[in-house]
């Protein structure tokens, strides 16, 4: 099958723009691998939970899913924090096996919890821009999914100057690399944990109020974005953030061109055939050190 | 193997196997197959997770490999269903050693293994989902034909009593393995793989010995699920929830001990059926326990229900004797 350059073209830009988001996801899910060294399984049913927030936000109060970010990047920013610091913290007892078990429970309660409340049903949200395109040369671009780009990309860089720039930043760089030594020199190991998750958490907030304008939530949303998500944190090396960026925009194109050329029910299956190659043969990433 | 050992086994294939005997409602039989099912898969995960230490979060993958191989046999190709049931788990076995032989070799261990198995399950899914020789998302129906020699009875107790059979199979073969070489290498393996290793202890033979064993047993798991409903889809068939189901049990009923994951299984199913029954048909309510169930069991018993019936009995013991 051989397709028209400009088709190609536009798959491409389509697989950057959802690659944005994706990295965003996968931004949340590295920076906690990062530093607390250990793969969150909640973080898909975190971000449905969050898609779900912004869609009642907007059915019962009217308030557009962009505006959403202001109250709910603070309010999943504390939701984190919490979660990491009364439930995954004490019930874990600092053992990496029962981290993986209890944020697995997580996730079997928050989705189930959600699709008791809401049922299975899809929802969506419709907004004045939610068809509105740009023109952009040849191509014509969908308004909410550039907006989406933009946004996720300046989280990105937002987040890394916080990491690099602030004492926070500093203080969780110094657990990630020395949790020991980073304690001695008087920084609460626990709090810089539980700041972590909840950055973690707000970066989620942040992608549903992005997604929500062009996609649907249901209760099982977040599986297919986090594994997704997972195959971006390997790909770009565990822990590093420009590898979740630019892990995030390769994953985008590869999805929408493996769409274009073998169909939708296909599409997805270049996604995990690179995960499983690459947790085969390069473990730490193409941006993380080496282990 | 000492008797002592057996004793319990015996006394829980007496009490599930006597229960058909008085009780004949369908549902009760449903739930006793279904949940017996779900222990024989969570056996499988018990050999490579509870005493290899290897947590797999893709075991359906095992588990949908057995029904496949035993429903596509049987529809497609006409082998007698026992033939197709052993070719089943042996198919099944095949997929562990692949898959533990891939993953091992390049020492991926920990978050990474339970990643990777879950990216297999996944591949395995989509692949099912859209291929034609499974029925893609259709799904594959065995042929209704009532008869032993296809391993299809009119009586839902006899398949109470085969999946109480193969099950307590396990758990003889699970304690079997407890007492011998290989088991003592596959806890070694799991306590300290470096110095195991240091030991002279061959921990990538271990491993993959470990886990063939185990994901042939899910999917004689999968395959008895197939002879049951008589039907399967790749969400079933490869769906995240068998995966779960296969690591909770153990998890819950006490991770690298030969009664867990039936122990385990019997207590979550039984759970979900009395959450379904206080809180009326709300979808999804049976499983926010399991997840409440699951954190709760992880923070304060970390042996499951058999640890926490060890200590008690310590306790007790240790009273009675001062």
């Amino acid at each position: 099958m051989l397709y028209s350059p400009a088709i190609v073209a536009e798959a491409v830009v389509n697989g950057l723009m959802t690659g944005a988001v994706y990295a965003l996801v996968a931004l949340g899910l590295t920076l906690v691998y990062g530093v607390l060294h250990i793969i969150n399984f909640a973080h898909g049913a975190l971000l449905t939970a969050a898609m779900f927030a912004v869609w009642v936000l907007h059915s019962a109060f009217g308030l557009d899913p962009y505006l959403a970010i202001l109250p709910l990047a603070p309010l999943f920013f504390g939701l984190g924090y919490a979660v990491q610091r009364f439930v995954i913290g004490p019930a874990s007892h600092g053992d990496d096996g029962n981290i993986l078990l209890v944020t697995l429970g997580l996730s079997i309660l928050i989705e189930n919890a959600l699709l008791a409340g809401f049922r299975s049903d899809t929802r969506t949200i419709a907004t004045d821009y939610g068809f509105q395109v740009v023109e952009a040369g040849p191509l014509l671009l969908s308004m909410p999914r550039l907006i989406g780009f933009a946004a996720a990309v300046a989280v990105t860089v937002l987040l890394w100057l916080t990491l690099s720039r602030t004492d926070t930043g500093r203080a969780i760089r110094a657990v990630a690399k020395e949790k020991l030594g980073a304690s001695l020199v008087g920084i609460n190991v626990g709090h810089v944990y539980a700041v972590t998750f909840g950055l973690g958490c707000a970066c989620l907030a942040v992608a549903a109020c992005l997604l929500m304008p062009t996609f649907y939530v249901n209760p099982r949303v977040g599986n297919a974005f986090v594994l997704v998500a997972f195959t971006i944190v390997v790909l770009g090396g565990m822990g590093s953030i420009p590898g979740a960026l630019i892990g995030g925009l390769f994953i985008g194109v590869v999805e929408s061109l493996c769409g274009l050329y073998l169909g939708d029910s296909l599409g997805q299956i270049g996604i995990f055939l690179i995960f499983i190659l690459v947790l085969l043969v390069r473990p730490t990433g193409l941006f993380g050190a080496k282990a | 193997m000492t008797g002592r050992a057996l004793m319990p086994i015996l006394v829980a294939a007496l009490l599930i196997g006597a229960i058909p005997l008085f009780v004949s409602a369908n549902t009760v039989l449903n739930f006793l197959v279904f949940t017996l099912i779900i222990a024989l898969a969570a056996q499988g995960w018990n050999i490579l997770g509870g005493y290899g230490g290897q947590f797999s979060f893709g075991h359906a993958a095992f588990f949908g490999t057995g029904a496949y191989a035993a429903a596509i046999l049987q529809s497609r190709f006409g082998i007698n269903a026992w033939a197709a049931f052993a070719i089943g788990i042996a198919a099944g076995a095949a997929i562990g050693w692949i898959i533990g032989y891939l993953s091992f070799r390049s020492g991926l261990r920990g978050s990474y293994f339970a990643l990777v198995t879950l990216a297999f399950a996944e591949v395995f899914r989509i692949l099912a989902n859209a291929s034609a020789i499974t029925g893609g998302a259709a799904g594959l129906l065995v042929k209704l034909d009532v008869r032993p020699e296809n391993f299809q009875f009119a009586s839902r107790a006899v398949f109470v009593w085969i999946a109480l059979a193969l099950v307590v199979a396990v758990l003889v073969l699970t304690a079997w393995i407890e007492r011998s070489r290989f088991g003592a290498q596959l806890v070694a393996v799991r306590e300290n793989e470096g110095a195991a290793k240091a030991l002279g202890v061959d921990t990538l033979k271990v491993k993959l010995t470990a886990i063939a064993l185990s994901a042939g047993v899910t999917a004689a798991a999968g395959a008895l699920y197939v002879q049951y409903f008589l039907y399967i889809d790749a969400n079933i068939a490869y769906g995240t929830w068998i995966s779960v189901e296969a690591l909770l049990a153990p998890i819950i009923g006490g991770a690298g001990t030969v009664l867990g994951p039936l122990v385990g299984a019997v207590t979550l199913h039984g759970l979900g059926e009395i959450t379904k029954t206080l809180a009326g048909r709300v979808p999804g309510i049976d499983l926010v326990a399991f997840g409440a169930l699951l954190i709760v069991a992880v923070a304060f018993a970390p042996d499951g229900i058999i640890g926490l019936a060890r200590r008690l009995r310590a306790r007790i013991g240790g009273g009675g004797g001062a």
